[in-house]
């Protein structure tokens, strides 16, 4: 084949075996991903959904079960406790998120001298694993030795500060170590906002004798839509998918009190022999994330037909 | 992005400033806070953890917790601490990261330069595929991975993160060669190039850009990994993520360790921090390349 070498020569269009070659070479590169594609994603999507109707316990079978798996589903506890768990968690980890990220981006944006060495700080607990996370906060909220323990040593000797422990507080224990993973990265993105958008409004809203506050809230966050559409849609289906975070820093406990969807897959698919139960907790999974995506996929779409229009 | 050259909407006197830079110190002292602790901690003994404060400086310096945490503390069925699983999961996370990059360049070429009827269908279905979770893959992959062999084993989490990476790599390279004119490919079609020629002397010159964010951003991720590790492994060939979680969470036997699991945190974390600190730049647009825009 001429093909390592760089193109020389007449042309070379009308050799038959490289037209052929042309045509056909594009399509079978993508063949090995193509086939990925279907199997391990669309595949195995029908494959679950299909495990979720069928009596499938300790080992995967196909006696059809209709809707029995998501009736038995509904009736356990444990799911309607991580199903609560998640609508707290993803409500509180996705505000903090947006506001304490709006917060600082604005006040970055004040011409701030050291920004770069700021948001590189602000940035680098996303580098690191849900784990390493979820290890370093459970030392730092452990009521023994950690921040509980250092607030007391500082004289306030009845400060408590016990959640990690307490099954009505151990979740939000989670919201803070998740939120101080993510907030940095909705602080880059609101800043990336930030910096597109048109000076010269903002100006001759200035001008004009429009106060600070006032064109913050008037003109420069309500620009910013876009930033919140793609921030939203991203916490929460971080939010949804949370496992390891959980996992490391609770380990789902005290008791069930930390449980989340995620949590309720595992345990019930794999460690108690329930397959039929983890798959149609999965599916619930993914039309959730399927929900939260479809705001999106309609503005997207609007804003494809009329951006033809102009 | 466009840089704004006058002072942006920046006004206000030098109090108003101090407390700008009050605020944003602070923060950064919030976000350094766990990094500061988790690196003190781990070169104190056990008695200066419990009988000390928890911001105090290490006095005397060890790093016996360091050793420990390498080659002898316990993670859960064996005591020779991470070293073993820190192997592991650079054996996977190299050939799944070069595969997926590579995948991934070759698909945005095709979806881009290649266009034929359906590609966008194909680009479609891959861009929808990065939003299902991947919950919904365990159950089926664990049955096929056992099929083939490849359950709890290094080659099969290679597998695994190759096939689920392909979509984010190849959605990375088409929106970046998207943005490359037409001209350049169909120029050198012209001057007689092939389909892998026109790839390997027009595109991949230019491409270097876009493999970055690619390798990071795979990196991280697939270093990161806890689910498909817990859930495709067990014992011998867990990830360091898994290793790390059961060094901290099931050793019940006498005092909790603390320095000990914070050097393991550490070493769980220095490869992608490193990356994070070398390469940040294309870290960062990797992430917003994900997210803003798909």
């Amino acid at each position: 084949m001429s093909d390592t070498t760089p193109p020389a020569g007449p042309p070379t269009r009308g050799m038959p075996v490289r037209r052929w070659l042309d045509r056909w070479l594009p399509k079978i590169a993508l063949v090995p991903s193509g086939v990925a594609l279907l199997v391990f994603v669309y595949g195995f999507i029908g494959w679950t959904i299909w495990l979720s109707m069928t009596t499938s316990s300790l080992l995967p079978n196909n006696t059809f079960a209709g809707l029995r798996q998501y009736e038995v589903l509904f009736q356990l506890d444990v799911w309607w406790v991580s199903v609560i768990n998640l609508a707290i968690f993803g409500v509180l980890y996705v505000a903090l998120c947006l506001a304490i990220g709006l917060f600082l981006a604005i006040l970055l944006d004040q011409k701030i001298r050291a920004e770069g060495w700021l948001r590189t700080i602000y940035l680098y607990p996303l580098a690191l694993s849900l784990v390493v996370t979820g290890v370093v906060w459970k030392w730092l909220l452990n009521p023994g030795l950690g921040l509980e323990h250092f607030v007391q040593s500082l004289g306030w000797t009845g400060f408590s500060f016990d959640w990690l422990v307490n099954p009505d507080m151990a979740i939000y224990a989670v919201v803070i170590a998740a939120v101080w993973q993510a907030a940095g990265f909705v602080t880059a993105l609101f800043l990336a906002g930030l910096r597109g958008i048109d000076t010269s409004i903002i100006k001759a809203a200035q001008i004009d004798g429009a106060s600070l506050p006032r064109v913050y809230l008037s003109i420069i966050i309500p620009s910013l839509r876009p930033v919140f559409f793609s921030a939203i849609i991203l916490l929460v289906s971080l939010a949804i998918k949370s496992f390891d975070l959980v996992i490391a820093l609770t380990g789902g406990g005290p008791g069930y009190s930390t449980w989340v969807p995620a949590i309720f897959m595992y345990d019930f698919g794999f460690n108690r022999g329930q397959i039929g139960l983890g798959a149609a907790a999965a599916t619930l999974m993914m039309a959730a994330v399927a929900l939260a995506m479809l705001p999106m996929l309609i503005a997207e779409l609007k804003e494809r037909r009329d951006g033809r229009k102009n | 992005m466009a840089a704004r050259t006058e002072d942006g909407v920046a006004r206000g006197g030098p109090i108003a400033r101090c407390i700008v830079y009050g605020i944003l110190m602070l923060a950064a002292a919030y976000f350094l806070l766990p990094l500061y602790v988790m690196l003190t901690t781990s070169f104190k003994t056990l008695p200066q953890i419990a009988n000390g404060s928890l911001l105090s400086l290490p006095s005397p310096f060890s790093v016996s917790a360091w050793g420990d945490a390498w080659s002898s503390a316990c993670t859960g069925g064996d005591c020779n601490g991470l070293h073993h699983y820190f192997w592991n999961s650079v054996a996977f996370t190299a050939p799944a990261v070069a595969l997926s990059t590579a995948f991934g360049a070759l698909n945005g070429y095709v979806l881009t330069k290649w266009r034929f009827k359906g590609s966008e269908l194909i680009f479609g279905l891959l861009l929808v595929g990065t939003f299902v979770p991947f919950q919904m893959f365990l159950l089926p992959m664990a049955r096929v991975l056992g099929i083939i062999g490849l359950d709890n084993s290094v080659a099969g989490l290679t597998l695994v993160h190759t096939v689920y990476g392909i979509a984010f790599t190849t959605l990375f390279c088409r929106n970046y060669y998207v943005a490359i004119p037409d001209e350049l490919v169909k120029a050198a079609r012209i001057d007689g190039a092939s389909f892998i020629s026109t790839f390997r002397h027009v595109i991949l010159p230019i491409s270097t850009p876009i493999l970055m964010v690619c390798v990071i951003w795979q990196f991280t991720q697939i270093w990161n990994d806890f689910l498909f590790g817990v859930v495709f492994t067990s014992g011998d060939a867990h990830p360091i993520t898994v290793a790390l979680n059961n060094l901290v969470n099931t050793s019940s036997t006498g005092v909790k360790r603390y320095n000990v699991d914070m050097a393991g945190a550490i070493i769980t974390a220095l490869p992608t921090l490193l990356v994070y600190i070398v390469a940040g730049r294309y870290f960062m647009r990797g992430l917003t390349a994900g997210a803003v825009k798909g």
